[in-house]
């Protein structure tokens, strides 16, 4: 993790109507960080994540993702983000090789990379033998890491992830946070949302929102010493209500 | 045996070639919340869709509150509540005109149970005229219980119901349902959260298909039969890997801040663990010895 800034974000709001889904938003997120954005149910993360996505403009603020402008240069922006949420990543009926040739095209990576690439990847997973199998005929936990492999395929500058691990089993779980830390070490900012607090445990920083607003943001071992939590469990419980 | 609201003996299941359930048997007690605890397609759906009348068995009996799973299952479907992993009410009728459709449904009015529902549909009430499709995650989920219980069930089934749901709402979620046990109903439902386990009279913990233990929370950590240290130092992820790639590793995993490790050797000391790491250079080294939780089990049942 350096201190160069990747994601910065000055008084970021969105109004829908009256209702105020992000409500003045200031954080910096550094490159080959993992950040974890933690918040309730409807406090306004999904929002936001779309604002850095390029896929939502705000209402006011200056928001600069990967040096992009995120009202105007949506589509730099987009060409250096990856992006995966549990509920849809693959299709599931193309086979393994053929999701990784898709966005990896999509991405405008070339041909002879791409394939290089994707047996290093395959066999790095040890999926070599599964490459031709649909996507709906593979269990879950693989379906998760090939998902995540996938959106860091192109290498970007940063990833999102939206729950990613949601339904997974335990050791496959923790298998993919390996990849999480791996991709991070590499220098790739990893930007994660997540209901398992544990997972809260192992981002440099998370940020937890409340109803629209930031409210706590520090290293898990900072916000467990100042609400006197033993884990990041208690942490949210004392500031989410 | 009258003790019993559910008895399975011997269930399997399958989808083609899949085999989803695999000769599963176990009991349920009367007013007892049962999880049924494992990760997405270990068949946990399954079950609970035989349980409640929609899937047939391939093979195995059932009896609910003394009723045949097969023959009975008009009966059955009286005196059950389910809710679905899925959201499946009407999205495009009000609350209140979804409660008043499965009250109807049931041969029962709001009023009649309102006692049941009360501390749960309060807090929707307000919103009663709202259609169901506006309404927020969990307020969504406040419904379908609502709805599940209008007609005063013997047993009640929850598939997934915390699932994707935040840490406040969950510990909502499960304060409901121990004041519903208090009321009698029989609760039994399905979670992919480990830590939720301990909130259950008694669990199965379940994966591809089979029971890989099943006992009161308690009694199954209990069981837990390695040495377990809790270990910290300064970098995680290096502790991880020296750790992977100590002589007599059984087991690394993370928990949080904390790696939990288990030995192949049981005269390992503290100490010698904490030599190790000063070896590799990490610092503030903690290591302690722990008690293990549902997921450790978990994890070495898998291993089995």
């Amino acid at each position: 993790m350096t201190n160069t800034s990747i994601i910065s974000a000055k008084n970021l709001s969105k109004k829908f109507g009256n209702f105020t889904a992000n409500d003045n938003l200031n954080f910096e997120v550094y490159e080959g960080e993992i950040f974890g954005f933690l918040g309730a149910n409807g406090a306004g993360k999904t929002t936001a994540i779309k604002i850095l996505c390029g896929l939502s403009k705000p209402s006011s603020g200056k928001i600069k993702v990967a040096g992009f402008d995120v009202y105007k240069q949506t589509e730099d922006i987009k060409k250096n983000i990856g992006y995966m949420s549990q509920k849809f990543s693959l299709y599931e009926d193309l086979t393994v090789k053929e999701n990784i040739r898709f966005y990896a095209s999509i991405y405008g990576m070339k041909k002879k990379e791409i394939k290089a690439k994707t047996d290093e990847l395959l066999n790095k997973l040890n999926f070599a033998h599964a490459k031709d199998k649909k996507i709906k005929d593979i269990p879950l936990g693989w379906k998760q890491k090939l998902a995540f492999s996938t959106a860091v395929f192109h290498n970007p500058k940063i990833v999102f992830l939206d729950e990613p691990t949601g339904g997974v089993d335990p050791v496959t779980r923790r298998e993919f946070w390996n990849l999480i830390y791996e991709t991070a070490n590499k220098g790739i900012t990893v930007f994660v949302t997540t209901h398992y607090m544990d997972e809260a445990e192992y981002c440099d920083r998370v940020s937890i929102m409340d109803a629209g607003k930031i409210v706590a943001l520090d290293t898990p071992i900072n916000l467990m010493k100042k609400y006197n939590s033993k884990n990041m469990d208690e942490v949210f419980l004392k500031i989410a209500r | 045996m009258e003790n019993y609201s559910i008895k399975i003996s011997n269930v399997s299941k399958s989808y083609g070639d899949v085999s989803a359930i695999k000769n599963i048997s176990f009991n349920v007690k009367k007013t007892e919340i049962f999880g049924l605890i494992g990760p997405d397609g270990a068949g946990k759906s399954t079950l609970i869709r035989i349980l409640t009348t929609l899937l047939l068995p391939k093979t195995g009996n059932i009896n609910l509150e003394n009723l045949d799973i097969v023959k009975d299952f008009k009966k059955i479907r009286h005196i059950i509540g389910y809710m679905p992993g899925k959201f499946s009410l009407y999205q495009d009728l009000t609350v209140e005109e979804n409660l008043n459709f499965f009250a109807t449904v049931f041969g029962t009015t709001i009023k009649e149970n309102y006692e049941l529902i009360k501390d749960i549909y309060s807090q929707i009430e307000p919103f009663k005229n709202r259609k169901a499709g506006d309404l927020s995650g969990g307020m969504k989920q406040k419904l379908a219980l609502s709805c599940a219980l209008i007609h005063k069930p013997k047993v009640l089934f929850l598939d997934e119901p915390t699932t994707g749901v935040d840490a406040v709402s969950r510990k909502e979620f499960w304060e409901m349902l121990k004041k519903l046990q208090k009321k009698g109903i029989t609760i039994l439902v399905s979670t992919p959260y480990m830590d939720e386990a301990s909130l259950c009279d008694r669990v199965a913990l379940i994966q591809n298909g089979e029971i890989m233990s099943i006992d009161t929370p308690e009694n199954i950590t209990n069981q837990f039969n390695k040495t377990l240290y809790s270990i910290k130092t300064e970098n995680k992820y290096q502790l991880l890997q020296d750790l992977k790639n100590y002589k007599n590793q059984n087991s690394v995993n993370a928990f949080g801040q904390f790696i939990h490790y288990t030995d192949k050797l049981e005269k390992l000391k503290i100490d010698d663990i904490k030599d190790y790491l000063k070896e590799k250079k990490h610092t503030n080294i903690e290591v302690k010895i722990i008690k293990a939780n549902i997921e450790d089990c978990f994890i070495e049942l898998m291993r089995e």
